[in-house]
């Protein structure tokens, strides 16, 4: 099993997490490169969201929560004492299942991270505005109505819009949680082209919303069942061959 | 057969039960509704409009002018929302999101006997205590101003205040505050820029609810406020003694003689005091309902 790159841009060693006493995820160790779509998948439940909520350390404010092992970017713990967590999260993006603008206009959702952040000059607000909605491929369907409700564009549209918002703080990793679920195929299209032009720039990690979506798009898998890490290889041999009977008999759809 | 029979006597009955104590609870309000007609609208004919909504309420020199009491009313209210607004928030704010769970399942419930307290026992405790404050404080001639009154107001109605604010801020979805901590907000930025906002038409509910509360309190505002029904159009006006509908009603009633056009007047005021809360509480009613509408935010 492969769980050792050279310079990896995430590492993930032994994580271990258990929520009021029972575990989500077991002895999870492995590496994440950069510049490529490294996709979580498996059945529901088995702790994939979890481990994403981890890296950018969103599950922090859950209470009755344990977590062993260590999680490091670019080689530092970000579970270290005095990482400053507002800075992990603009290095490291989430998109979240559901598209969820915030209240107001598109220029305001996508400059909602910055303006957190402080950023005031209105020349380099601007342009963020036009760079996010290019790399979310948004850009064309709502460059005419930039200061029109957000909650008025087509789901697709807002998911693209909800990626636009995390690429507005020029994270280094995007975290994808389903981003497509709720979306139908032509949307789930656009989105997942926009993810090969984002991996030339970001480290992508993006739990699937289906078996297919994975071959589709990742560039490397691991197969997560029950909180266990079963099997991770590189490139997309383990949809075609893979080595644990478990994750053969899920590929190709005999259960989960 | 016969059960069968025997259980639809009884769907029968309760029915009947529950449909009666249903009806009967629109019967006694409109009741009271059309007594409150019937004694206060003569009070319209037999005084006319010009000495009504005058400047001067002196019964005894049939000058029953409604313009001071009302606006003392409102000028006290509105002070107390002002004062229990940013408190009432902060607290919801507080307790909602920042307290830590054993802290919150203290301050909840002490919050909840807060609004328990008689009435009365806060006018006694704004005479003895909050009055010779203000007095000192301000400087004001005497203690008993519109000013320790809307303190006193302000501290009854922030119980309802925080717990409406407080379920407006727990409706707000996980997701938002997710997204907002995920953009790199801070836990206040995520509060105040996110959480707050959305909640916003809660919040809006709360105030209102606070203030209809407020606006119908009667013995509290009666013992600290002074009573004088003079205008309150100059700026110091907050700092000196103010007369409210409520305390006009209870201070003069038991003393009228029925029927007289003093009594009808006193009713009047009943019916003025009536239509504002009812405006007030339609206007958080659809709050909510316009909310409600919009699916909240999901």
């Amino acid at each position: 099993m492969l769980t050792e790159i050279a310079n990896p841009k995430i590492r993930i060693e032994h994580v271990s997490y258990a929520y009021d006493g029972e575990m989500v995820l077991r002895d999870v160790t492995l590496d994440v490169p950069a510049n490529a779509v490294t996709a979580f998948f498996g059945p529901a439940g088995g702790g994939k969201t979890t481990l994403l909520r981890l890296i950018n350390r969103l599950n922090d404010l859950v209470d009755g929560t344990q977590m062993t092992g260590r999680i490091s970017l670019d080689g530092q713990d970000v579970y270290a004492l005095g990482v400053n967590i507002p800075q992990l999260r603009r290095r490291v993006g989430m998109v979240f299942a559901l598209p969820l603008p915030l209240p107001g206009t598109i220029r305001e959702n996508v400059l909602y991270g910055p303006r957190l952040a402080g950023e005031r000059d209105r020349s380099r607000l601007e342009e963020i505005v036009v760079r996010s909605l290019r790399q979310a491929a948004l850009w064309d369907e709502v460059r005419d109505r930039l200061d029109g409700p957000a909650s008025a564009l087509s789901g697709g549209q807002q998911q693209r819009l909800c990626i636009a918002r995390s690429l507005a703080l020029e994270p280094e990793v995007l975290l994808l949680d389903e981003p497509t679920s709720g979306l139908d195929p032509i949307s789930t299209g656009k989105v997942e082209e926009s993810l090969l032009e984002l991996k030339q720039h970001y480290t992508i990690i993006i739990v699937p919303h289906s078996v297919q979506q994975a071959a589709r798009v990742a560039d490397h898998a691991a197969f997560i069942l029950m909180g266990d890490l079963i099997e991770y290889q590189p490139g997309k041999k383990i949809f075609t061959t893979p080595r644990d009977k478990r994750t053969e008999d899920y590929v190709t759809g005999r259960f989960g | 057969m016969r059960k069968g029979s025997m259980s639809g006597w009884g769907e029968f009955v309760v029915e009947t039960l529950v449909r009666v104590a249903g009806f009967s609870a629109i019967g006694f309000v409109l009741l009271i509704f059309l007594f409150l007609l019937r004694e206060g609208v003569p009070a319209f004919f037999e005084v006319v409009p010009g000495n009504l909504f005058g400047t001067r309420w002196y019964p005894t020199f049939d000058l029953f002018g409604t313009l001071p009491l009302v606006l003392g009313s409102l000028l006290i209210t509105i002070t107390a929302i002002v004062i229990a607004l940013p408190l009432g928030v902060a607290t919801a704010v507080f307790v909602r999101e920042v307290a830590p769970n054993w802290a919150r399942e203290i301050l909840k419930p002490m919050i909840e006997v807060l609004a328990g307290i008689p009435s009365v026992v806060l006018g006694f405790f704004g005479m003895t205590l909050v009055a010779p404050f203000v007095r000192q404080v301000f400087g004001a001639p005497t203690g008993l101003t519109a000013f320790t009154g809307a303190l006193i107001l302000a501290y009854m109605a922030l119980p309802t205040l925080i717990s409406v604010a407080e379920d407006a801020l727990d409706a707000v979805p996980r997701s938002y505050r997710d997204a907002a901590l995920a953009m790199g907000a801070t836990q206040w930025q995520t509060i105040w820029r996110v959480v707050v906002p959305a909640a916003r038409s809660g919040i809006v509910t709360a105030v209102l609810l606070g203030m209809g509360r407020a606006i119908g309190e009667t013995m509290a505002v009666m013992m600290v406020t002074g009573n004088a029904a003079r205008m309150p159009l100059t700026l110091d006006s907050l700092f000196r003694p103010i007369r409210t509908m409520t305390a006009t009603i209870a201070a003069e009633m038991g003393e009228v003689a029925q029927g007289s056009t003093h009594y009808h007047a006193l009713f009047g005021i009943g019916i003025i005091l009536f239509v504002l809360t009812f405006v007030i509480n339609l206007t958080a009613a659809s709050a909510l309902f316009q909310k409600r509408r919009r699916g909240g935010l999901r």
